[in-house]
């Protein structure tokens, strides 16, 4: 018994040594102990903030962060490297991010295709064997370019081709084609990724465009006459490219939206056939109008040229009556050509 | 049609880097800060803009020039240069007869502002006219909000956000004990003031685990009163504050865990077959010839 009285004694002792680490307060803080933050909502002293303002300031600080690192002192602990280090848990107050959250990147043209049909990507070596050097030969980069120089020494020409053309410069631009096609391509992809509107681009080279691409060139060509190609040739059952509607102004838009309902479809047939049986011949009062005018003039005009003048009086008069008559039909006469030079006159 | 983007690509590794550090990410880094004059600054506000970058130190960019700008007609030049040095905070400094030593304080989000709140200086001792030892640079302070009237305005509440935002530091999962040795104190007074003062905190012997706290003042001391604000819309806050999908901790259904951390899980089992189940067989309940044909 005596020995626990000595050590209680001693304690007691010990404690009165120190300062105390405990702090009364009337309202309890809120902490956030993951930004180490405590929050006092107690009401000021205006007293001892008017007299002693920053005495006040230090002891009030001074409770509030020894009941912080109270708390702090509280969580768990481990030891790295002589340090005493403690874990602290996810913060609460939240905080505005400096950007936006990241979206995640939106697939190209083909990731989305070879999503649709189930591609995968297949995993290449670095390096591969290459039989005809008999040597390894890498994928792409460092020493590739040598080694496809060197196995490309002499190149066939082709039955059809020119044989004055060069091979080796014919590759180097269809290479050159391709690479900036692919660049191309890519612009394309972040365009779609950025929401970008991009005019359209005109015909690539055709060596290395593809059927659509030459096909949509075809049927914007052909449009492109001043008549907007209604007078152009067509091949037997050629077919026009699709999306090109902005560029082919004088096509027909024959393809019409299904009807939406059963309902809706039954009115349109049945108007169609309303049209078709009660077709009768539509008289048009003015056109019949100017068509009898056109009749009387025909006649009067007939009358004048069998009509003779028995006395010839002056040349000039015979010559308004010739213009009288009907106007020649266009593309028949002969065209004289530009003679008038300079500025036009109004 | 507006003119097309171009499209910057990276000729070197290091400048490929450099962009895609630029770029949203799922956890960001410290917040960094921009701090630089107006049209025209006091003695007193270059002393506490220098103090505040001493302060943030590693996380800022103290800026030597001024700049002809009005923040508060036109917050597009300050958008601009925190876009360039790429830091969501930044602190101007300013003074005109209207507003002696002016302080603008607020934050970017997506290199737009997102909130602004302008404090005038009415006192100001430096860190260098405390003459104590000083705190080791970077170290994460304690953050103190003293007062009921924190929490009592929107432009209070806006403007504690941004104090802990501009010194917290950064996110962290663990701290060493004796290196929390710095303690920041916001004062709110009922007369609508706001006392800044910064400690040292000293850890004393207290006789048991947890230390005994003494705080030394090291400086900067400002008071500031509140002027104009500029505070964000409650959408744009909503949209600022969003929290990564990837960050979030998803709930697993059935397992839970006591007050003493057992964990506990709870497993379903689905309805019986009682139809099909094979009963005690007897004589009677046997099924005669017709009915297995049937």
């Amino acid at each position: 018994m005596d020995v626990v009285a000595s050590i209680l004694e001693q304690s007691a002792k010990d404690a009165e040594k120190y300062k105390p680490v405990s702090v009364n307060k009337h309202l309890e803080l809120e902490y956030d102990l993951g930004t180490i933050l405590a929050i006092d909502n107690n009401e000021l002293d205006t007293r001892k903030l008017r007299e002693k303002k920053n005495d006040y300031l230090l002891n009030l600080t001074r409770d509030n962060v020894q009941l912080l690192l109270n708390k702090v002192w509280d969580l768990p602990t481990e030891q790295i490297d002589e340090a005493i280090v403690v874990k602290l848990p996810p913060s609460t107050f939240v905080l505005p991010r400096g950007k936006p959250v990241p979206k995640p990147r939106p697939l190209t043209k083909w990731q989305e295709f070879a999503k649709l049909k189930g591609i995968q990507k297949k995993k290449k070596g670095k390096l591969s064997w290459d039989e005809q050097l008999k040597k390894w030969v890498p994928l792409y980069g460092y020493k590739r370019a040598a080694a496809e120089k060197e196995k490309e020494w002499v190149l066939e020409v082709p039955d059809n081709a020119n044989p004055m053309e060069d091979q080796f410069t014919k590759a180097k631009t269809l290479k050159s084609e391709r690479v900036s096609k692919n660049e191309l391509q890519r612009m394309r992809n972040i365009a779609k990724a950025r929401n970008v509107k991009v005019p359209r681009v005109g015909l690539t080279n055709p060596d290395v465009s593809s059927a659509k691409d030459l096909q949509t060139a075809v049927t914007v060509a052909r449009s492109s006459t001043a008549s907007l190609g209604k007078f152009q040739d067509k091949l037997p059952k050629e077919k026009e490219a699709r999306g090109v509607m902005e560029l082919t102004p004088g096509a027909t838009r024959k393809r019409k939206m299904p009807p939406a309902s059963s309902d809706q479809e039954r009115r349109q047939n049945l108007d169609i056939v309303d049209a078709v049986l009660n077709k009768r011949p539509k008289i048009d009062i003015e056109k019949a109008v100017a068509r009898h005018i056109n009749q009387e003039q025909i006649e009067r005009s007939e009358e004048k040229k069998n009509f003779r003048p028995k006395s010839g009086k002056k040349g000039n008069r015979t010559k308004k009556l010739k213009g009288v008559g009907k106007k020649p039909a266009g593309g028949r006469g002969q065209r004289k050509g530009k003679t008038s030079v300079g500025r036009k006159r109004r | 049609m507006a003119p097309i983007q171009r499209v910057v690509k990276p000729t070197t590794r290091k400048g490929k880097k450099v962009l895609l550090a630029r770029e949203p990410q799922i956890i960001e880094g410290p917040k960094r800060a921009v701090i630089f004059q107006g049209r025209r600054t006091s003695e007193r506000v270059r002393n506490t803009l220098k103090d505040l970058y001493d302060l943030k130190k590693p996380d800022a960019k103290l800026l030597a020039r001024k700049n002809d700008i009005t923040i508060f007609e036109n917050a597009a030049p300050v958008e601009e240069i925190c876009r360039k040095h790429e830091t969501p905070l930044f602190i101007m400094g300013t003074h005109s007869k209207k507003r002696p030593d002016n302080l603008v304080v607020g934050r970017m989000f997506n290199c737009a502002l997102l909130d602004m709140v302008e404090l005038g200086i009415d006192s100001f001792e430096g860190l260098r006219d405390f003459a104590v030892p000083k705190i080791t640079l970077g170290t994460k302070p304690c953050l103190i909000f003293n007062g009921p009237a924190w929490d009592q305005t929107d432009e209070y509440k806006h403007l504690r956000s941004i104090f802990i935002d501009l010194f917290h530091r950064e996110q962290v999962e663990s701290v060493r004990l004796q290196g929390l040795e710095h303690a920041l104190s916001f004062t709110a007074t009922p007369e609508g003031k706001i006392l800044f003062r910064s400690y040292k905190v000293l850890l004393k012997k207290s006789g048991c685990r947890t230390p005994r706290i003494e705080l030394e003042e090291i400086g900067p001391r400002l008071d500031f009163t509140l002027r104009r604000s500029k505070l964000s819309s409650e959408d744009l806050l909503k949209q600022a504050c969003q929290k990564p999908k990837a960050l979030k901790v998803i709930k697993k259904k059935n397992i839970s865990t006591d007050g003493l951390g057992t964990v506990h899980g709870q497993i379903h089992v689905g309805k019986q077959n009682i139809t099909g189940i094979q009963t005690r067989k007897m004589k009677g309940l046997k099924k005669t010839i017709k009915e297995k044909k049937g």
